[in-house]
């Protein structure tokens, strides 16, 4: 029988939400999901917290939210900027949406440890 | 003008049929799908229709002389042919405001599909919409949360909420019924489910159940550093019970709890939803007798009516059929009553089965729930019909998985992030999914054995409820 002979183990994973059951993105797909929140019309923000309080509701800020900001390089950029100033810092893209005033979407970038 | 008291029985379409009206934007609007006795003209029949779902009763009686009933009276103002069926036609209902209770759909319900459904002039009778005039929405509470006060309290963010129920659906004691829910939530699931029928039976009390779920959630919560949630059944056999069973819930810290909403009656749904609004609790809600009230496309009520009706009666989810799993359901006309369930403002499209332009002004939305018979390789699909704002159920899907629920939870997972990350990255979902899922198959063994499991399993049977549309 091939593969219901063997049971695997299923190891509990500590994971970050949107996007925690799939390996690390590459930097193309990482931009390609930027891409897809300024063609949504959401504006980009960043957030960053120290791995002990990823539960939290409120990660800081890095700066304010990026209102209007449709360059992807700039969000790039201050997404690199914010994990070089917070090496240990879990770091998250965030969509905001000002029409529902919810995020469109979230995701971890750069993990922490 | 006074009027003298003339005994008998008049025609009902002598009061009743007003193809003149112009509906006021205060009117409740109705369309009836009427299919009458042979020999009745169709305005006699839409007439009664209007006469016995309001004012109206066989023989003129002397009392309505006491009142204006030109200013209470529901009137068929249209009348139009069903595409396709020469026996039955569409009637089209005012009803003034004043008819009604402010915020009771029991009260609506009442009137509207009340005696008349058992009318014996007609053979068949179905509700096929409803247009609720805002000033009767701003009656009504509604969602306690809401879809995006929902999002925020689970933390989850631009992608469907998965969710499973918990199986074998009766039988379980509640330590063993707690296992199967911590091991899904553990798993990667966001959300697990009471089954419907799971209220306090003998072999599972209700207290018992809350309980160890309650300590299943904790547990998965704190391993996975994730939010999760169990929908707490607090259905049950008096509202007094229902609402104990609730505040036991809340005193166990548990974020979400459910109810069903037909069988339990909208009294009990809408004393519940002012609950939750009360004690921030979400609230999930399933429909189960929904398909014997909807489904025969002649007579009964459409589910897009019963949709509306939960949105006003109050839930923050709510069972809609999945289009591609194992229950009736066919893509547009889902879409159609998904739209009722989440936006703001839904324009007339007969090619989704909506009768009338229905604006929600600032009620909150609706998730809506697809469960029922679907797996992994439904993904795709289910991405994209139902979009982000959706709760994905597999049950089957998980606990079928040959390495456990946990492994099947992560393989739902897997797959759901896959099918969203490619979405965005602006992939052809639905075109592409096996390439999609394949690709995401080769970094986790539990969806790679999932896709070879199921991968044989489908429901194509014909829709026995499809749109009049030709």
């Amino acid at each position: 029988m091939p593969f219901q002979s063997t049971v695997g183990d299923y190891q509990t994973v500590a994971t970050l939400e949107t996007f925690g059951f799939l390996p690390p993105m590459t930097q193309d797909e990482i931009y390609d999901q930027i891409a897809y929140i300024i063609a949504q019309g959401w504006s980009p923000v960043i957030e960053h917290v120290h791995p002990s309080g990823s539960m939290q509701t409120y990660w800081s800020y890095w700066k304010l939210p990026f209102f209007g900001e449709k360059d992807l390089n700039v969000v790039v950029s201050e997404l690199e900027a914010c994990h070089r100033a917070y090496p240990d810092h879990h770091v998250r893209m965030v969509g905001y949406d000002a029409y529902t005033q919810s995020q469109g979407t979230a995701f971890v970038v750069f993990e922490g440890r | 003008m006074s009027k003298k008291y003339d005994a008998g029985v008049k025609e009902y379409r002598d009061t009743y049929w007003t193809p003149d009206y112009v509906p006021l934007d205060t009117d409740l609007l109705a369309c009836f799908k009427c299919t009458g006795q042979e020999g009745v003209p169709k305005e006699e029949v839409a007439a009664a229709v209007a006469a016995e779902s309001s004012t109206g009763t066989w023989s003129t009686v002397w009392s309505e002389l006491l009142t204006d009933l030109e200013f209470y009276k529901g009137r068929c103002y249209r009348i139009e042919d069903v595409p396709g069926d020469k026996e039955s036609f569409y009637a089209f209902i005012a009803y003034p405001l004043d008819l009604f209770e402010e915020g009771s759909i029991t009260n609506v319900l009442t009137s509207l599909v009340g005696n008349v459904f058992g009318f014996k002039a007609l053979r068949h009778l179905r509700l096929e919409d409803i247009r609720f005039p805002m000033a009767f929405i701003k009656t009504c509470g509604g969602p306690p949360n809401g879809i995006v006060v929902e999002r925020d309290r689970l933390n989850k963010y631009g992608r469907p909420l998965l969710g499973c129920t918990i199986k074998p659906k009766l039988g379980l004691s509640g330590k063993n019924y707690g296992r199967v829910v911590y091991e899904c939530l553990r798993g990667g699931l966001d959300l697990t489910k009471d089954d419907e029928n799971i209220n306090s039976q003998p072999f599972q009390r209700w207290r018992e159940r809350f309980e160890f779920v309650a300590e299943a959630v904790k547990l998965a919560q704190q391993e996975t550093g994730e939010v999760k949630g169990h929908y707490l059944n607090c259905t049950a056999t008096t509202p007094e019970e229902m609402y104990e069973r609730a505040e036991f819930a809340k005193e166990l810290d548990m974020p979400i709890i459910m109810h069903d909403y037909i069988t339990g009656g909208f009294t009990a749904n809408t004393g519940l939803a002012n609950w939750c609004r009360k004690n921030g609790m979400l609230l999930h809600i399933h429909r189960a007798m929904h398909a014997v009230i909807d489904r025969h496309p002649k007579h009964g009520i459409h589910f897009r009516v019963l949709a509306k009706c939960l949105r006003l009666s109050g839930g923050d989810q709510l069972h809609t059929g999945t289009v591609v799993g194992k229950l009736e359901g066919d893509r547009q006309t889902t879409l159609g009553y998904i739209d009722n369930l989440r936006e703001s403002f839904v324009p007339e499209d007969r090619t989704r089965g909506n009768f009338f332009d229905q604006d929600w002004g600032s009620m909150p939305g609706v998730f809506a729930v697809a469960s029922g018979g679907i797996h992994v390789w439904h993904m795709p699909a289910l991405l994209a019909i139902f979009g982000d704002d959706s709760c994905l159920q597999f049950g089957g899907g998980t606990h079928g998985h040959p390495w456990g629920s946990a492994a099947g939870a992560a393989a739902n997972r897997v797959a759901l992030e896959a099918c969203v990350k490619a979405r965005n990255a602006g992939r052809e979902i639905e075109k592409e999914s096996r390439d999609i899922l394949m690709e995401a198959a080769k970094h986790s063994p539990e969806l790679a054995i999932a896709l070879e499991t199921w991968k044989e399993i489908k429901f194509e049977f014909d829709t026995v409820d499809k749109l009049d549309v030709q």
